[in-house]
């Protein structure tokens, strides 16, 4: 028990006090997460838009790919991401492996189907005569997309929360493809990882609860989005 | 008579490989109101997508101000001249303002120029004080007169109303409906209304088409298609609820005389005897006494009669007679009352000759 209090004390120090080496883990983690993030939106919400509005042979297979796609475990993208940069694999000519660029593309490989996939139930979900009553204003089909995507932006926005709540939390794929250097490639999960191997609870503990601090925060707009109502 | 502004020729819709619509010709003049009746899933709905272009035909053709509305860039010219409001209000997710003005925000008219057209509109429709208030927290009433404006605002020539009112409780409808035809005749604008309610269509229209399984059976003035329908398809839809079949017994210089399983009474009519006959009586051109009415009454019919069942409808009565074939009537309250009329009494039933349409029989 003195173990896991001394572990809570000593991590709220180490926040409070902004200890450099946690506040540079953070930072880094968000923004290899945050550009992952950045990068699938584009992808997902595009992709999702333009599956959600076509009809053509195949698309029942395409949404089940992409449902699948939305509990792609993060070992599997690890170990295949590995695979496509290892030094003489078909991507090796990068020399990407084990920097944040490849956490970045693993990231964003774990994050396109979560936003894809709920892109698309956002899309889908808005009334189906709502497309009509756009085009029937007068709109062009530049227009009425753009208007669909500013109807749908609450569930979108969940859709971002989402995938950028899947990969900050992920420690697999970042493991394998970063592999955790120190002050380089070393995000808030694989420090957990690595310093509770060690024994350091403190530190260990005191990344937990800025984890679960951003879980909770992605959460609470999650939770604020869902609980509002459509209009008529 | 008006210049035609909008005309369909040969149009054919499928839907699942099914025929839903096939329509040789219909011609909108400009200013009048026109409504589509018929019941559900009987194309309303499809056919207005296909007038406002939102659904292409197999076949055929539209013609706006008797131009062919045919590629892409054409559709969306000819969007921009109409507008459509749907049974759901459909509102963006924004202020009540922003939904008004949306149209002409499409249209890419500048914030300056359509303030004062969303403004007015907002008045017209009597929602000024919901002008800053979230779509989201309107009432049904309040979300269609907001979608409304939204499709006056543009000044639309042409307005397709795909069953407005449906989903309005009764005083909110009425209001509504009053309003709309207000801004209607005000602004001259063109209108085209699908509704399964028929008393919606006596209200506001000019024209009434009947539709049935894709086609329009009768199209005509709402007195013509009230009192004169086509066949009993019609008659029993826009209300008439004696419809009775029987033979032609007698012809006397435009008087027929209808034998109905042995009774008989007299209606307008040029068809010779022994020709099959069905006639169609409206329940309010009946009227009920207790005694023989004095000569002196200009009603041809008199038939002598058994209450067989007494129905409260609202502010009147509906009656069911029994004459030898059933005839309904409809009666107030205060008459009801003065009559002291129930179950079982026997009364007499008068109607002018006038007041049978006649339809002959077909094959």
């Amino acid at each position: 028990m003195d173990l896991i209090l001394e572990g809570i004390r000593q991590a709220f120090f180490l926040i409070t006090t902004l200890d450099p080496e946690v506040l540079g883990i953070t930072l880094l983690s968000l923004k290899i997460s945050g550009t992952a993030t950045l990068i699938s939106l584009f992808i997902g919400v595009s992709t999702g838009t333009v599956v959600a509005l076509t009809r053509f042979p195949g698309r029942r297979l395409l949404v089940s790919l992409i449902n699948t796609g939305m509990g792609l475990p993060p070992v599997v993208v690890g170990l295949f991401v590995t695979i496509f940069l290892w030094r003489n694999g078909p991507l090796g000519f990068l020399e990407i492996l084990y920097t944040p660029t490849a956490i970045i593309v693993a990231q964003t490989i774990i994050a396109t189907p979560i936003v894809t996939g709920i892109s698309l139930a956002a899309m889908q979900q808005l009334p189906h005569n709502l497309r009509l009553q756009i085009l029937a204003l007068g709109a062009n089909r530049i227009q009425m997309i753009w208007i669909l995507i500013r109807e749908a932006r609450l569930p979108l926005l969940a859709a971002v929360m989402a995938g950028f709540g899947g990969v900050i939390s992920e420690v697999g794929a970042s493991i394998m493809v970063g592999g955790n250097i120190k002050g380089y490639s070393r995000v808030l999960t694989t420090a957990t990882v690595m310093e509770s191997s060690r024994g350091n609870f403190d530190i260990a503990i005191a990344l937990s609860v800025i984890l679960l601090l951003l879980a909770y925060i992605i959460n609470l707009i999650l939770t604020q989005i869902q609980q509002r109502e459509r209009p008529r | 008579m008006n210049p035609v502004i909008l005309e369909l020729r040969n149009i054919q819709i499928k839907r699942g490989g099914m025929l839903v619509i096939d329509l040789p010709a219909l011609s909108i003049e400009t200013g009048e109101f026109l409504s589509l009746i018929g019941p559900n899933g009987t194309g309303k709905s499809t056919l207005l997508l296909a007038l406002s272009c939102l659904l292409k035909p197999v076949r055929g053709s539209l013609l706006f101000h008797g131009r062919e509305v045919r590629d892409n860039q054409a559709v969306i010219d000819y969007r921009r001249h109409i507008a459509m409001v749907f049974q759901e209000p459909l509102l963006f997710d924004t202020t009540v303002f922003d939904n008004v003005a949306s149209g002409l925000k499409i249209r890419g008219i500048s914030k300056k120029e359509r303030t004062p057209l969303v403004e007015e509109y907002l008045e017209r429709f009597g929602i000024s004080h919901l002008a800053q208030r979230s779509a989201r927290k309107l009432s049904g009433g309040e979300a269609q007169r907001t979608s409304l404006a939204r499709a006056f605002a543009t000044k639309p020539e042409v307005i397709f109303l795909d069953e407005p009112f449906s989903s309005l409780d009764p005083p909110t409808r009425e209001g509504l409906i009053n309003d709309l035809d207000l801004i209607l005749k005000e602004t001259r604008t063109t209108a085209l209304m699908a509704t399964h309610d028929q008393s919606e269509a006596l209200r506001l229209s000019e024209r009434i088409a009947v539709m049935k399984e894709g086609k329009i059976i009768q199209i005509g003035t709402p007195t013509q298609v009230m009192n004169h329908p086509a066949d009993e398809f019609v008659a029993s839809f826009v209300g008439v609820e004696t419809i009775l079949s029987g033979t032609v017994k007698e012809n006397r210089e435009g008087i027929i005389v209808v034998d109905i399983g042995g009774h008989t009474f007299e209606a307008l009519g040029e068809l010779r005897p022994g020709t099959g006959v069905t006639c169609c009586i409206r329940p309010e051109h009946i009227t009920l006494a207790r005694f023989p009415a004095d000569s002196g009454s200009s009603a041809r019919n008199a038939l002598t009669g058994k209450i067989e069942n007494i129905q409260p409808m609202g502010l009147f009565y509906k009656i069911q007679l029994d004459c030898g074939f059933y005839l309904v009537a409809y009666i107030t309250r205060t008459s009801l009352e003065e009559l002291s009329l129930k179950t079982g009494d026997q009364v007499i039933a008068t109607f002018k000759a006038t007041a049978v349409h006649v339809i002959r029989a077909t094959a």
